[in-house]
């Protein structure tokens, strides 16, 4: 609590407190707490001398901005229409098969997310995942279960 | 003269100035064109696309609200392009909203309806995305329901909180298909830093916000013989009610309220005004005690300026923004609390009713109320002191339930005591009121002789500008209010809660000295309430105040401490102003709540 009261002041004292910069002071949390949280929101109104409701508004509008903890490994499932077409309804499928979590839950060892978000603009090359900052495409079921397990034979955990 | 732009509009020439929209010039030549999220009180959002014209030689189609004139412009505004256009827009939006119309609080007062039937949408449109959409319905707050399914997102209600009353209480949340509005990390309306002022359900065009009602409530209590159930009313409600039935802004219809309530059956027909002229004598007496504390005793604990606390959504206000003034708010409850303390104390006695028998309703212009008289500092006498709360628009209801014809009823009379009341009780209705009333007394106190303005109008007070100042120099006064003398009354005067921020940031910040500061929550004061009917703007705000000054001026008795209900009332109950009875039943603190 503390930590998120001193980590806003640092972030409004670096982009200065003016409306406009609630966006990088936003991001700047999500950086180093990887989340926003509602006691941060708060702080953030309290420095910029805005509504929190007006906080909570631009950070619900933007996907990477999360509002809950995530796991160390966020993947964004594209769900926009190419990849629909190109069947990213499988690839979500396959995912919560594997993790045995639903869209937009977190593994209980804390080390996957599962979500959707907008456009990756690798429509051509669909269905296509973001993987923490790193694109995959042209899934299958296969690949992306291969890609998961990858991940977890890295981090030294067995399914 | 600024410059003129020469348009046609349906084939109608019409020369208008620079910077109008398509939409105001249309008005100028009586062609309607529809709208849903444009609201004359603000800024354009051009959201919602009911209001698309056709510009001759374009093929796009233009949102009139938005959109300035420009010369030369031939604008078609039912072109059977914009009729499909329209028409599909209003499919859409009937397509995400919960249309079940005939159990809706706002049937038949509906702006969507009111479109749907025009445009005469049926059930071949688009597929019901009503069952997709996640919505939540809010009815925890006591003065407030926000229901999501009925939302439009036409967001006047976040414009609303946010340029009118500067809270921001609402906020647009996510985007694109879940896009919803939405409070601080959704939490119900009741737990988040809402004052309840109700402009949000006064500007919103379908049921997505609502009063909360307590009509079928008060029908109960009317049709139970054991109780004896008072009602007051409030100063606002007799220069709106009439809008309800169909008669112009600024229709004075206080006779025929108090001949609808007792048609409808209330046991006491009395008025908040009476309470008004009892708010000004304790808050004028509070005032010249802080005044004398100050300037005279030179207590450093004395907190000047003093601040009204008539409108609950201020107190709310003030309560989260700023509650290291709340020491400086008036102790003095609000007319309706007052009234309601009295009720069930001094007037049951009077009329030997047993008080738990008794229930206190109130017609107020405000939503705020509600949750004001389900305070529990409002206990006073030793029951809930105002039992139930209805707006304008409630009380419109429920004589239209009760089948009474409200334009050809006769005139009638308050019951007495706790009835009769004063020009300066009426004049609480508008902003500027309870200033312009406390002066009248408060400066007859000190000096003995009436305020020196023509007929006591104190016109620097009055007006619809946000914020007002008066200066008001004491002069010739009696020997014990000798060290008010020459003394220069700051006032501040201030209406909507953007302007009370404006007026606290500038006395926090030490830029103004005042001794005395009004504030009402809504814009134009009570009159502009979140309870008075829809629709409510500007021009019907200065239609009401100017019915309210027009009651003030037409009544005998124009100062509140020459109300003889108020004179007999301290002879016989509270004895003197600031007494230890009043300081029981009449004040009351309020308390510190979260910033955000």
């Amino acid at each position: 609590m503390e930590d998120v009261k001193q980590k806003v002041k640092e972030l409004s004292l670096k982009y200065g407190r003016a409306e406009e910069n609630l966006l990088p002071i936003l991001q700047g949390i999500v950086e180093t707490e990887g989340y926003i949280s509602e006691e941060a929101m708060v702080e953030v109104a309290r420095e910029l001398d805005i509504s929190a409701a007006h906080v909570y508004g631009t950070t619900t509008f933007y996907s990477f901005l999360d509002t809950r903890p995530k796991g160390k490994y966020v993947i964004r499932v594209c769900k926009t229409i190419s990849c629909m077409m190109k069947g990213k309804n499988e690839i979500i499928r396959e995912l919560e098969n594997v993790l045995r979590i639903k869209l937009g839950e977190t593994t209980h060892d804390g080390l996957f997310t599962l979500r959707e978000t907008n456009c990756l603009g690798q429509c051509h090359k669909g269905p296509a995942i973001l993987l923490n900052d790193v694109p995959y495409t042209d899934l299958t079921p296969t690949k992306i279960r291969k890609i998961v397990n990858d991940i977890r034979k890295k981090e030294n955990v067995s399914n | 003269m600024s410059e003129m732009i020469n348009l046609t509009i349906d084939n109608v020439p019409v020369s208008v100035e620079k910077g109008t929209t398509i939409l105001e010039a249309a008005k100028k030549v009586n062609v309607k064109i529809p709208t849903l999220c444009y609201h004359q009180d603000l800024c354009v959002a051009g959201n919602c696309r009911v209001c698309v014209v056709e510009q001759t030689g374009s093929d796009r189609l233009l949102p009139s609200c938005a959109m300035p004139v420009s010369e030369g412009m031939d604008i078609q505004t039912n072109s059977l392009q914009v009729r499909t256009a329209r028409k599909h827009v209003i499919e859409l939006l009937v397509s995400e909203h919960r249309a079940d119309c005939t159990r809706c609080y706002k049937n038949g007062k509906c702006e969507l309806q009111e479109l749907a039937s025009e445009y005469i949408i049926d059930e071949e449109g688009f597929i019901d995305l009503l069952p997709y959409k996640n919505y939540t319905i809010d009815h925890y707050s006591p003065s407030i329901i926000k229901d999501d399914s009925k939302c439009i997102r036409c967001q006047r209600c976040v414009r609303t909180c946010a340029e009118l009353q500067k809270i921001g209480a609402l906020t647009v949340a996510y985007k694109g298909k879940d896009m919803k509005i939405s409070t601080f990390f959704e939490k119900p309306m009741f737990e988040v830093v809402c004052t309840n002022c109700g402009q949000c359900v006064n500007r919103c065009p379908t049921g997505a916000l609502t009063e909360k009602t307590y009509i079928d409530r008060v029908w109960d209590v009317l049709n139970d013989p054991e109780i004896h159930v008072v009602v007051q009313t409030a100063p606002a409600v007799r220069v709106a009610l009439g809008e309800d039935f169909g008669m112009e802004p600024g229709e004075i219809v206080t006779g025929k309220l108090a001949a609808a309530l007792r048609r409808l059956g209330f046991d006491s027909v009395l008025d908040t005004d009476f309470s008004a002229d009892l708010t000004i004598i304790e808050e004028g007496h509070e005032l010249l005690s802080r005044l004398k504390g100050a300037l005279k005793d030179k207590n450093p604990n004395v907190k000047l300026p003093l601040t009204t606390s008539c409108s609950p959504g201020w107190v709310k206000f003030i309560e989260h923004a700023f509650p290291e003034y709340l020491g400086n708010v008036s102790t003095a409850k609000s007319p309706q609390q007052m009234f309601g303390a009295l009720a069930k104390t001094f007037y049951a006695k009077k009329i030997d009713v047993d008080p738990s028998k008794m229930v206190c309703v109130s017609i107020m212009p405000c939503t705020a109320k509600k949750y004001e008289a389900d305070r529990p500092e409002m206990r006073s006498s030793g029951y809930k002191d105002v039992d139930f709360v209805l707006t304008t628009r409630e009380l419109a209801l429920m004589i239209r339930q009760a089948g009474i014809d409200f334009s050809s009823l006769p005139d009638d009379d308050y019951d007495s005591i706790m009835g009769e009341s004063s020009g300066a009780g009426v004049i609480f209705g508008a902003t500027g009121g309870v200033m312009e009333a406390a002066l009248r007394t408060a400066y007859e106190i000190v000096t003995g002789r009436e305020v020196p303005f023509r007929n006591l109008d104190i016109t620097p007070v009055r007006g619809m500008e946000g914020v007002r100042e008066a200066v008001i120099k004491i002069e010739g006064t009696l020997p014990e209010w000798n060290f008010l003398e020459g003394v220069e009354l700051k006032c501040c005067v201030a209406h909507g809660l953007s302007n009370a921020k404006k007026v606290m940031d500038a006395v926090k910040a030490g830029k103004v000295n005042y001794h005395f500061i009004e504030i009402m929550a809504c814009p134009g004061g009570c009159l502009g309430g979140g309870g008075q009917p829809i629709p409510t703007n500007e021009e019907i705000r200065k239609k009401r105040a100017a019915a309210i000054y027009r009651e003030d001026k037409n009544k005998p008795i124009r100062k509140s401490h020459e109300n003889p209900e108020i004179i007999q009332l301290y002879k016989e109950f509270l004895h003197e102003p600031l007494s230890e009875i009043s300081h029981k039943l009449l004040h009351t603190h309020y308390r510190r709540r979260n910033r955000y």
